[in-house]
């Protein structure tokens, strides 16, 4: 239970320090929304500055942030100038989306390089493995960019899948059978995109992974036994390599969601990332810091996640917990 | 009157029939330099002629990188040897298919260095020892939890700890936990490689003293391993010498401290600190 309690408060400050630090920034940034507003000359500079004061924007730095804090508790997270309402619900929608694409692409980049993974470690230098070896770092050498600008030909050229967007005008109010058709239909490329981007790393993490454990003397113990080659992989070596699998889960959401921001942008899925180009474009302060926040709120979650995870697939974990390992 | 009974004893052990016999055995690995295609061959070892006599335990013994663990590990069916025999049982073990081993496995198991790598670590005690009978498919979900438990007090361990994962025993009972493993398959020959060496004093007594009670009781035949040829010469039967790559002798126990022919056995004899020599050493140390 102390393993638990300790990581879940480590969270927790880790996320007040991002929200601080975030806040902080993006005040040192030069210039604010308002200066956009001066180069026009229908707008006169009393009229900036009483826009200032009603949105609080002359006030110092700690009184600034002390306020967001309060909007923080009661879901607003501050006020977005360029939509000229509270960010909370205009994140809300997002972070859904992100969140419906990064768990797509992480559920499918994982059902893929698991057993490419496995397969490479039992034939370890044999052809499959060298095939798969090659294949992996082409696609480690493609950039993230080049390869979601490829699925957009692709869309745009074949016509076999929308070339953006989540949902096709008109569908909106439809049954909800028909919008979730719609809504697959336009997350296949994205989230092949996405996939694409960690499957090599995976892949890669898997096979090194399941090597090291295939040469442990109780997989060798188990052989002396006769066990057949779809147990020990699965029952044996899984298991004992899902450890650092594990860890690596937390990281590649972390990957997932930086990765999420590009192809989200590229493709015009309308998650956090269009959202906070956007937002960092016009400086309209509190989307930037909600939508940093938010996405660190995932990374941290994935990574807690991960933690509990291994802390329920690892003996030696729960051992030392409760004391008994030294 | 003692000596000329365990003398007899000996000899009846000696005299009986070969369970295991080894000829012309080697074993190379092909290996390949960093950033280089070519391929050359590291010997492990060469034209190994070896006999294991039922109900016996040979000692095989030799310095690091002698190619004893490797022969061991061909021995156990974990490696495929090169080239040469293993006559086993009236069968050549490296002709047989897959298929075929199978069944002979059960019959030769292996006991490793490190006990703690050697156990699933995600398996409980219980699950460890039905393990090979679950492979192996023998007998039925209830049969084998009763066998695990049966086992586990024959090396030893309180059934109470069967649900215990192998992490929460202590060294010694780890590689009592993995003998047990490796006894539930009633195996006719059990190969130790260094399985005392990684162990405290009372951990080895324990571990000897159970290998003796099983040789005593279902006539187990051992073939252990070891580099220390003073551990081994309470109770092997024999003793193989084995020095790069190649058995340089293998004779009973006793006639090879009495009467070493190879030149290798004596200075391994000669590097063996007899009590004498240890309490000399006490003394000195003592004068300084």
């Amino acid at each position: 239970m102390k393993f638990l309690a300790r990581r879940f408060a480590h969270a927790i400050v880790l996320l007040a320090a991002i929200s601080f630090f975030s806040f902080a920034l993006i005040q040192l940034a030069p210039g604010d929304f308002f200066d956009a507003m001066r180069v026009n000359p229908r707008i006169s500079q009393k009229t900036i500055d009483g826009l200032r004061a009603e949105y609080g924007a002359d006030k110092p730095f700690p009184i600034r942030y002390a306020r967001w804090l309060r909007s923080l508790a009661n879901g607003e997270l501050g006020v977005s100038l360029a939509y000229n309402s509270p960010v909370g619900p205009i994140l809300a929608v997002r972070a859904r989306n992100t969140l419906l694409l990064t768990g797509v692409a992480t559920l499918l980049a994982w059902l893929v390089a698991i057993p490419i993974g496995i397969w490479s470690a039992a034939k370890r230098g044999k052809f499959a493995d060298r095939v798969a070896g090659a294949a992996t770092s082409t696609l480690l050498t493609i950039p993230d960019l080049l390869l979601f600008l490829a699925l957009l030909l692709l869309a745009v050229r074949t016509g076999w899948f929308p070339a953006g967007g989540m949902i096709s005008p008109g569908l909106e109010d439809a049954g909800f059978w028909s919008k979730a058709g719609d809504i697959a239909r336009h997350l296949v490329l994205p989230a092949l995109g996405l996939a694409a981007v960690t499957l090599p790393m995976l892949v890669r993490h898997i096979r090194s992974a399941m090597i090291e454990v295939l040469e442990a003397p109780f997989i060798r113990a188990a052989r002396g036994h006769g066990i057949s080659r779809a147990r020990l992989l699965w029952r044996y070596a899984l298991p004992a390599a899902s450890n650092p699998l594990i860890s690596l889960l937390g990281f590649s959401i972390g990957t997932m969601l930086s990765a999420s921001l590009l192809v989200e942008v590229v493709l015009s899925w309308p998650g956090l990332g269009p959202l906070l180009v956007e937002a960092i474009l016009s400086r309209d302060v509190y989307v930037v810091v909600g939508a940093v926040l938010l996405s660190s709120v995932f990374l941290v979650a994935g990574n807690l996640i991960a933690d509990l995870l291994l802390f329920a697939a690892d003996p030696r974990i729960r051992l030392d917990s409760r004391g008994v390992n030294g | 009157m003692r000596a000329r009974e365990d003398a007899r004893r000996a000899a009846v052990k000696i005299g009986s029939e070969a369970l295991l016999e080894v000829r012309g055995l080697g074993k190379e690995f092909a290996q390949r330099r960093t950033f280089s295609r070519t391929r050359f061959a590291v010997r492990a070892f060469e034209d190994v002629n070896l006999t294991i006599r039922r109900g016996t335990t040979l000692a095989l013994v030799g310095e690091s990188g002698a190619g004893k663990s490797t022969l061991a590990r061909c021995l156990a069916l974990l490696e495929k040897p090169t080239r040469g025999e293993i006559r086993f049982e009236g069968a050549n073990l490296p002709a047989l298919r897959k298929r075929e081993l199978f069944s002979v496995r059960r019959k030769i198991q292996m006991i490793f260095q490190d006990p703690t790598s050697a156990l699933n670590p995600g398996m409980s005690a219980a699950e460890i020892i039905m393990e090979p009978l679950v492979i192996q498919r023998i007998g039925t979900k209830e049969g084998r939890q009763a066998r695990a438990l049966e086992l586990m007090e024959s090396v030893a361990l309180p059934a109470a700890s069967a649900s215990k994962g192998p992490l929460e025993f202590s060294g010694g009972q780890r590689q009592r936990l993995a003998i047990a493993r490796a006894l539930a398959l009633e195996p006719s020959l059990l190969i130790l490689d260094e399985a005392c060496s990684g162990l405290d004093l009372r951990s080895q007594e324990l571990i000897l003293e159970l290998l003796g009670r099983l040789q005593r009781t279902l006539g187990m035949t051992f073939l252990y391993v070891s580099h220390d040829l003073r551990s081994v010469a309470e109770f092997a039967d024999e003793i193989a010498v084995m020095k790069d790559g190649r058995i340089v002798e293998q004779k009973p126990a006793a006639e090879l401290f009495e009467n070493p022919e190879h030149a290798y056995t004596r200075e391994l004899l000669a590097a063996m600190p007899s009590m004498e020599t240890i309490c000399a050493g006490r003394l000195t140390e003592a004068a300084l």
